[in-house]
């Protein structure tokens, strides 16, 4: 980033400074990150660098905390209350929770944020702001809230109102996101699509759904994310058998601090990377397709 | 070239959006088979309007739209059949030229080998038969405009509507198009519904032109008929150059009229169309083209003297500005021959016209 020659003592100042700030802000966000990753790798039962880590020495490395994670325990597994197959089925619990909601609250904000845009629609704002809220309402307050609804209705400590309670988390995520692919969505197009004898469902299928793609599918991921790291409504209605990994960790880290929970970080810490990668690679094809160049 | 029987018929249209407001008052209009007829008309008239309703994306607020004597009203869009080409072309940019044109094919069904000749034929029509695999953005305005009036034909409808299609076009290449949509229209004997507010590319490409304003039809005739004989100020203004003389009627002889011209003591002898009798108010129309200057006395019925104010000289005429009856805007087209090449700015000649060349219509405002 090359100043222009015209830049004043000044603004040179302000704009080093500006770049030493960011520098910083960067740091303090990944270094934590980057700091779990080795240490996820020790093969002592303690969260520091041992003196083994730091000289290199293979000894002071091992994989027991990724193997405890699948149930594969070591020996000296009687040390570690951690080692358990719980953090086996919290996995599987996560995803299948995760992928569940996900893909309901994709069809749900998908077909919400295609109402909220027809033009003929009564109180959209209204009805918009209602299926943003759970963004803005503190979590705890929508967790006791559904709490005592679900009681009533027999969803209390139930795959199934777990399930809708992440799709409700994520339907804004995935209204959001559709929401602004159809801003600049030429309604035109599907009028073409009809006059050339395309039916409504037809047209939906082949012309709009994949210019709304990249909004559906970057909605479902963040959809899918929020599900999987949520613990509070967890914690409020889920009830011993919906075991989940986010819950497996707090649960350990109350019982004991060792470094499965920094394997499992790391894990997660992968997972959101590739997450986001594919979040980059859709939004620079969907720009091609509309035609603007990647930058 | 048409023949009698209507394939569209607008029987008592009307529109509103807002329920108050008519955007499209009392429509009665028939289209033939084979023919083109082109809307034309100033800019929110309600053009797009009639060709939404009739392409079924605007419900009419009251009267019937026929399609083959068939009331169509109750029809949804894509059972219509009906080819449309958008202002803005409305390619679908995820798919590529062949697949855009292959996307009606797609919905009708037909067999692959049906789809690729159909497609390739298309594009071929259109001379864009190397560009199957590009997607629209890959392409200039002129040729996505091209593979939008080949996508609105490769179905085989019998009715084509197109709203503005070369509106974002430069001049040549605007002009190349409407050649060749004319062709096509031609050898493939398709209806076609055309809106512009391009005069002259309506007097180009229809068979008919119907002038719309303020949601209702001011003319509906063949391009030499509007030209010719306007029936009202409105057409005779919007249509060609038109100079305008305001009066009242004082003598009414059946098929003509004698005009005193306002602010002025010249009585005008004029061709009677769309006139009540003496005392009413009148606009005389007049093409800058008729006016003969520096008459022969009594060879023409009017003759006033004119002073003009501007020449501009134009190759084949000369442009003249005159003050003629105390109007300052008269337009006459003068040839560039010999016998007129005397005239200077600020001079005053005769100038005269015909009784038949002069029509008294309706006084506009
Ligand atoms: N969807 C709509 N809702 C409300 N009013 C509309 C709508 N579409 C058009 N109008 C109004 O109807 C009138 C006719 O519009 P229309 O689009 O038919 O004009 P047009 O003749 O096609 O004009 P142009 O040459 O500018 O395209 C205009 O006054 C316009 O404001
Ligand atoms: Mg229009």
């Amino acid at each position: 980033m090359a100043l222009p020659v015209y830049t004043t003592l000044g603004q040179r100042i302000w704009h080093y400074s500006y770049l030493a700030f960011c520098t910083f802000v960067l740091f303090f966000l990944v270094a934590p990150l980057v700091a779990v990753i080795p240490l996820s790798f020790t093969s002592a039962p303690f969260l520091n660098f041992t003196p083994e880590m730091l000289s290199l020495d293979p000894e002071g490395f091992s994989t027991r905390w990724y193997k405890g994670l699948f149930g594969i325990c070591d020996q000296d597994a009687n040390l570690s209350t951690m080692c358990t197959d719980r953090w086996v089925v919290g996995t599987q619990n996560s995803f299948i929770i995760a992928i569940a909601s996900t893909l309901l609250a994709t069809f749900l904000g998908t077909l919400a944020a295609l109402g909220l845009s027809s033009e003929n629609m009564p109180f959209r704002r209204g009805i918009m702001a209602l299926m943003i809220s759970p963004l803005i309402v503190p979590l705890i307050i929508t967790a006791s809230g559904m709490f005592f609804f679900f009681a009533k209705v027999n969803l209390v400590a139930s795959y199934a109102g777990i399930i809708l309670a992440h799709t409700m988390l994520g339907i804004p995520f995935v209204v959001i996101t559709v929401t602004s692919t159809l801003v600049g969505f030429d309604k035109s197009l599907t009028r073409s699509g009809a006059s050339l004898g395309g039916s409504p469902a037809y047209c939906f299928y082949k012309i709009q759904m994949p210019l709304i793609a990249p909004g559906m599918i970057s909605g479902a991921l963040f959809a899918f994310i929020t599900s999987f790291d949520e613990i509070v409504i967890i914690l409020f209605i889920g009830g011993p058998e919906q075991h989940t990994l986010p819950r497996q960790m707090w649960s350990g880290i109350r019982q004991e601090i060792s470094p499965t929970i920094l394997a499992a970080a790391t894990i997660l810490v992968i997972l959101s990377v590739l997450l986001l990668t594919t979040l980059e690679l859709l939004r620079r094809r969907s720009e091609r397709i509309r035609g603007i160049t990647p930058h | 070239m048409p023949n009698e029987k209507p394939l569209v018929r607008f029987v008592d249209i009307q529109k509103s959006y807002d329920g108050d407001t008519l955007v499209v008052k009392n429509l009665n209009l028939d289209v033939a088979k084979g023919e083109f007829l082109t809307m034309l008309g100033p800019s929110g008239s309600g053009k797009t309007t009639c060709l939404m309703m009739l392409a079924g994306f605007e419900p009419a607020t009251h009267g019937e739209i026929y399609l083959n004597d068939q009331g169509i009203n109750k029809v949804a869009p894509h059972k219509r059949g009906i080819g449309m080409v958008f202002q803005n072309y409305a390619l679908f940019p995820h798919m590529t030229v062949a697949e855009n044109l292959a996307f009606p094919l797609w919905v009708r069904k037909m067999s692959k080998s049906e789809q690729d000749e159909r497609v390739n034929k298309a594009l071929a029509m259109v001379e864009l038969s190397a560009f199957g695999n590009r997607r629209p953005a890959q392409l200039s305005g002129g040729q996505q405009q091209r593979v939008a009036v080949a996508r609105s034909l490769v179905f085989d409808p019998d009715l084509v509507l197109m709203d503005e299609p070369l509106g974002a076009l430069d001049k040549n290449l605007r002009e190349q198009m409407q050649y060749e949509i004319k062709h096509i229209h031609e050898n493939l004997g398709l209806t076609v519904v055309y809106v512009t507010h391009d005069q002259s590319e309506a007097l180009t490409m229809s068979n008919r032109i119907a002038v719309f304003d303020d949601g209702i039809i001011q003319q509906c005739a063949p391009p030499e008929v509007l030209y010719e004989e306007p029936d009202n100020a409105f057409v005779a203004n919007f249509i060609g150059e038109n100079n305008r003389l305001l009066g009242d009627v004082v003598e009414d002889a059946g098929d003509s009229v004698k005009v005193k011209i306002d602010d002025d003591s010249g009585v005008v002898h004029a061709n009677k169309i769309n006139v009540e009798g003496v005392g009413s108010r009148t606009t005389l129309s007049l093409r800058p083209e008729r006016v003969t200057v520096d008459p022969e006395p009594g060879s023409v019925p009017n003759i006033f003297a004119a002073h003009a104010k501007e020449l501009i000289y134009l190759g084949d005429h000369i442009r003249t500005r005159f003050t003629v009856c105390g109007h300052d805007d008269f337009i006459v087209k003068i040839p560039n021959s010999a016998a007129h090449a005397q005239l200077e700015e600020g001079a005053t000649v005769n100038i005269g016209w015909n009784v038949e060349d002069c029509r008294a219509l309706d006084p506009s405002d």
